[in-house]
């Protein structure tokens, strides 16, 4: 039973990731007075885009086109690690968060290696940021996923999140809220969304990740945007498991509340994208680094 | 026979050495003559070191030796052994692709020298690991430093090469000296300096010095910030081979001692960890931040040497804090991941290294901001390359990754199990968090060399009529990028590599504990890694099929429909780097010139940015200065007259004497 | 109710974060009000229910003095000085923060050893109120603006009062009450002295007072 859901878990992630964007994109268009795109929309410029030919700068080498499927080859197996709240994971060993991270870190290498082989100036400058930005969300992650191994005692993700809230609510849960916030920062900077970056300004020049991608289209496109569907699931889904205190004990109704908890995320990160303005990209370190600090506070918490 | 084996490696290596001299000027000659020796001298200390690995159990020999304190006594331990196999590897490969490196200045050197020494730092090198005597292990670290130092000043006719050189040498014996008290200091009781016969230190106070002489002396030698100063100095000095070696292995046999002389100083007390880890991560963070800030190839490389030995350093302090706390599943991990990082390091440090001579061979330069392309002109470096720098970044499924997970597994521990004992939780905290860093740094260090150097479109000449090497310098490289697959994909194989250090170390049946308890999850990523490989490929199949019958086109890089884009107008390294070594500013204090000519049209601006070694300019120069100035003063004690000096010496006997007699 | 107060001890850690990462005043003088909420809540939390007239009275006074009366003071002499953000602080906002771990860190590690002797409830309290002095300290010595630096002032004294919220409890109020007009007392010497300053001057860089020194 636990087996099938947690398979459920992985297949749902895989068929909904893009519905995910098309429900981030609605709550923009509603808080903009517009009716926006429909739900489906994302998909409908998958299949589009797979359909179509390509066209290889001169510069580039097979590293431009390497890097889009090693990206979704490794988003879709970091998702096997990512347990649905208290459900186990499809595959699970002892410090598996620290290959979550690390494949993730590859797929960044990649892109932005891709980036690089076209020669643009445009996509260096992409690229530059995209590695100033890892760099300041990386410590946040370890250091939230710290103080969940110590709060829960366990290492390895499916583990911590099976434990935590296993009591139900209690204030004592204080420092997993905490760290649910900070993860919800990761997942900004880390999806290319609104308070760190925009994909939708007209400015090539202030854009982050999709200006990494500019020479990218047809399958490749498709494949990038696609992993990064898929990318922006698995970081709704560590948000979720951790904000959503609730351990039924029966697998399908927490895989059902947990992909609500998902789409419910997904709106949450809607809203901050419509109500907050970017910030100046001096400003964003701040950000990252005050949500390390609010990682580094609950630990202390735990540990006192 | 083991023994036997590698006395006659040692003898092999000298012998050979000796005989490269009498090569009679002929460069192949003595370029053959060198190889071979240093490839048979690996050959047959490798196969009793092996052997020692497999059965876990030590070997000695003691043979009589007229000197006072001295005795020739040898030994090959787990520990010993480990290190001889990864002495033997790299430098076997490296001296298999000098051969051809040197071929260019055939004319211009006596190669028989340089083959000499070569084999000279090999045969020191074991000899290091091999000495259980204070004084033959002096003897031997005296002759890597000088042998090295030669092999440094190859290009002595260049002033900045003479600099390095003496640079090294200073900091060399400045780190000797340290050892030399450090001896002195350990023995003294009956009068031999045996590893077996040293007494322990009389008392805390007293271990304390020891381990604080044993870290500075090694620590000058492994490159522990800031006693780094001379690596990026002499590493772009030496040729590229050299450097492999040299940064590869030679900097890790600092390693080796610090682990070798902390284990005679008996139970460590908890802040030797707490000094290990803190200097760890200093020299990580700031090795990997002044490697992203530099220009050169080289000198970025050496600076990334800092920083691995700095994640080393933090895991050998979770180490000694697992052994003071008496935690022995956090010692056996600090302990392997920082051996298997050290493993790891030889493999991909020195492939990088040979990728830079490569370069170099290619393109005639070194400079970041004028190469770009060279994936086309030299595929085959290009890949070997890639491979180094994933690694070293710690990407699995390469081997870099698996001796950081072992780290990071054992600073998660000490967070997570520490209960009651948050020091420990602390210091596992500042561990993971500096791996974290280091690890996003080495990412945007190693993107930057490798999308500048090899990506993009030539931007200067020297690129675009850049070369691959011959085969006899692919092949080495091949070979190191096959192993960091292997150990990446096998990551069984690289723990069945230290475990037997660990059981020797740590006692059987802690290492035997810790050991199963990792076995699950390296079989995991190698699994983790398989699927990875798995799905690419069926991701490449699924992209082929889409794109059979459709148009596959080339053109310009679109670059927002930008008509006309140069080579020049490609991002430079410098600017990759810029936003965070602008964040960074305040640790490592870079020095921006810059000339912005204002109006509609400007004439010319130019930006520079220099990123000077901050120890060296505040810390160093001004204590040398301080030196010079007092030598100086005792300038007049320099006289020049025989008589004089007879007098000095006639003065120090009586004082002397009449001390003793008093 | 030990776990409450330590979520409301936490919210003051937080707090403080946000001190050392803001550069407008107005988000600071803000910040000062959620403290004084949070401290109410502390003393609240520490005490036995049913809760005694005099706890009431007190922090319904904390309450006012901290949450309305001392920001309204701040607030005009800000309006009156027309400044609103600290421009150029001697630490960045980044290093600041990362200061701030530091110190918290320290904080937990200093009452290690008092841990068991003087809290009875809360094993984070007195951690907490030692961070938010020092906090105020930092922003007094990192800070150019008068204004920033009566707000420093301010967190240090409520880092004082949290302290002494674990005895406030149990003893008389009257010491407290002697605390709250010290404070009042002297937000207001600084207030009037702040609008002097910026009247002579033109501007309230404290730093550039040290012209003054001949």
């Amino acid at each position: 039973m636990t087996l099938t859901a947690s398979i459920l878990h992985w297949l749902a992630a895989v068929l909904l990731a893009p519905l995910l964007v098309g429900v981030i994109n609605r709550t923009k268009a509603f808080f903009g007075g517009r009716r926006g795109q429909p739900f489906l929309q994302v998909y409908h410029d998958l299949f589009k885009l797979m359909g179509k030919g390509a066209v290889y700068s001169q510069t580039a080498t097979w590293i431009f086109r390497f890097g889009p499927m090693l990206g979704l080859a490794v988003v879709l197996t970091a998702l096997a690690i990512v347990p649905a709240g208290g459900l186990r994971a499809l595959f699970v060993f002892p410090g598996d968060f620290v290959f979550l991270a690390y494949t993730l870190g590859l797929m960044r290498f990649f892109t932005v290696l891709a980036a690089l082989d076209t020669g643009s100036a445009f996509e260096g400058m992409g690229a530059s940021r995209e590695m100033q930005f890892a760099l300041l969300a990386e410590p946040v992650l370890f250091a939230g996923l710290a103080v969940l191994a110590a709060g829960s005692g366990q290492l390895s993700l499916s583990g911590i999140y099976n434990q935590l809230w296993s009591a139900g609510m209690r204030p004592e849960g204080a420092p997993v809220l905490l760290v649910a916030l900070t993860l919800l920062m990761v997942l900004l900077a880390e999806n290319a969304r609104i308070p760190v970056d925009d994909p939708a300004t007209h400015l090539e020049l202030t854009m982050i990740h999709e200006v990494m991608v500019l020479d990218h289209c047809g399958v490749d496109l498709a494949f990038i945007q696609y992993g990064a569907a898929l990318k922006l699931w698995l970081f709704a889904a560590l948000v979720t498991g951790l904000a959503i205190p609730l351990r039924t004990g029966q697998p399908m109704v927490d895989l059902v509340v947990t992909i609500a908890g998902i789409f419910i995320t997904a709106v949450v990160v809607g809203i901050v994208e419509s109500t907050m303005a970017r910030l100046r990209l001096v400003r964003v370190p701040q950000m990252l680094v005050a949500s390390l600090a609010l990682s580094l506070a609950a630990f202390f918490w735990i540990l006192r | 026979m083991t023994m036997e084996m590698v006395l006659s490696s040692l003898l092999v290596l000298t012998i050979g050495a000796v005989a490269c001299l009498f090569s009679g000027g002929c460069a192949k000659r003595a370029s053959g003559l060198g190889v071979a020796v240093s490839v048979a001298g690996a050959l047959l200390a490798v196969w009793p070191a092996v052997g020692v690995l497999w059965t876990g159990r030590s070997v000695a020999l003691r043979l009589p030796w007229q000197v006072p304190f001295g005795s020739f006594h040898i030994a090959v331990d787990p520990l010993a052994a480990l290190f001889i196999v990864m002495i033997s590897l790299v430098s076997a490969l490296a001296a298999i692709y000098g051969m051809g490196y040197l071929e260019a200045c055939a004319n211009r050197k006596h190669l028989g020298v340089t083959w000499c020494f070569f084999n000279l730092l090999q045969a020191s090198m074991l000899l290091i690991v091999l000495s259980r005597n204070g004084l033959l292990f002096v003897m031997a670290w005296e002759g890597m430093s000088l042998t090295s130092f030669f092999l440094v000043m190859f290009e002595h006719e260049k002033q900045a090469v003479r600099d390095a050189g003496w640079t090294y040498l200073t900091a060399a014996h400045l780190g000797a000296a340290c050892l030399l008290a450090l001896f002195v200091l350990l023995g003294g009781t009956d009068g031999s300096l045996d590893f077996d016969r040293l007494a322990a230190p009389s008392g805390p106070l007293m271990a304390g010095i020891l381990f604080v002489l044993a870290v500075l002396g090694f620590g000058a030698k492994a490159g522990f910030v800031p006693l780094h100063v001379w690596l990026p100095e002499a590493h772009p000095a030496a040729p590229s081979h050299v450097s492999a070696v040299m940064s590869g292995v030679m900097i890790e046999t600092g390693i080796y001692g610090l682990v070798r002389i902390t284990l005679l100083l008996g139970p460590p007390p908890l802040w030797w960890g707490w000094a290990l880890l803190i200097i760890g991560a200093t020299s990580g963070i700031l090795g990997v931040l002044y490697a992203l800030a530099q220009h050169d190839l080289k000198r970025l490389l050496a600076y990334s040497s800092v920083e691995n030995i700095g994640i080393v350093c933090m895991a050998l302090g979770l180490w000694l804090l697992g052994v003071a706390a008496r935690k022995p599943e956090l010692a056996a991990l600090g302990l392997m991941g920082g051996l298997l990082h050290l493993c790891n390091h030889a493999i991909f440090k020195s492939l990088l290294f040979l990728g830079a001579g490569a370069v170099k061979h290619g393109a005639h330069t070194l400079a970041i901001d004028r190469l770009g392309g060279l994936q086309k002109k030299m595929p085959h470096t290009a890949l070997a390359f890639l491979i180094g720098a994933a690694a070293i970044c710690g990407f699995p499924p390469l081997n870099g990754f698996v001796g950081e997970l072992f780290i990071y597994m054992g600073a998660f521990g000490a967070v997570t199990h520490a209960a009651g004992n948050g020091t420990l939780a602390v210091a596992g905290m500042i561990a993971l968090l500096a791996l974290s860093v280091i690890g996003a740094l080495a990412a945007a260090c190693f993107t930057k060399v490798y999308g500048i150097v090899f990506s993009g479109a030539p931007r200067s000449a020297n690129a675009l009529g850049a070369a691959e090497p011959p085969r006899s310098m692919r092949h080495p490289m091949t070979v190191l990028a096959g192993l960091c697959l292997l150990l990446g994909i096998g990551a069984p194989i690289g723990a069945a590599l230290v475990s037997p250090v660990a059981a020797q170390l740590l006692g059987e049946s802690a290492a035997v504990a810790a050991i199963v308890s990792v076995r699950p999850w390296l079989v995991a990523l190698s699994l983790g890694g398989g699927f990875i490989a798995a799905l690419t490929a069926l991701l490449a199949v699924l992209r082929r099929r889409l794109h059979h019958g459709r148009s596959i086109a080339r053109g310009p890089t679109w670059d927002c429909g930008y008509v006309a884009p140069t080579a020049r107008m490609q991002y430079t390294a410098s600017s990759f780097a810029w936003p965070i070594i602008d964040m960074m500013r305040w640790m490592i204090r870079p020095r921006v010139e810059a000339c912005v000519d204002h109006g509609y049209f400007p004439r010319q601006a130019y930006l520079a940015t220099h990123s000077a070694d901050f120890f060296r300019q505040r810390l160093f120069v001004p204590l040398f200065r301080a030196v010079a100035t007092v030598s100086n003063s005792l300038h007049w004690l320099q006289q020049g007259r025989n008589q004089l000096y007879v007098l000095y010496i006639a003065v120090t006997v009586l004082v002397l004497l009449v001390l003793k007699v008093r | 109710m030990a776990a409450w107060t330590d979520i409301f001890v936490l919210g003051l850690v937080l707090s403080n974060f946000r001190l050392l990462a803001s550069s407008r005043l107005t988000v600071m003088i803000e910040t000062m009000v959620l403290q004084a909420f949070a401290l109410t809540a502390i003393l609240l939390t520490l005490a036995d229910r049913p809760w005694p007239l005099r706890l009431i009275v007190l922090s319904l006074v904390t309450l006012a003095v901290k949450g309305a009366l001392l920001p309204w003071l701040l607030r005009r002499t800000m309006r009156a000085a027309d400044v609103r953000r600290e421009i150029e602080p001697f630490i960045g906002y980044n290093v600041s923060i990362l200061a701030g771990i530091a110190i918290l860190g320290l904080g937990f590690l200093i009452v290690q050893p008092l841990k068991a002797t003087v809290v009875p409830g809360s094993a984070s309290l007195l951690p907490g109120a030692l961070f938010t002095t020092l906090t105020g300290l930092l922003i007094i010595v990192s800070r150019r603006k008068a204004l920033a630096q009566v707000v420093g002032y301010l967190a240090m004294e409520n880092g004082i009062y949290a302290f002494g919220a674990a005895l406030v409890v149990k003893e008389p109020m009257l010491v407290e009450m002697g605390v709250l007009l010290d404070v009042f007392v002297a937000v207001f010497v600084m207030g009037i002295t702040i609008y002097q300053i910026n009247r002579e001057f033109d501007h309230i860089d404290t730093d550039r007072l040290s012209e003054l020194k001949d």
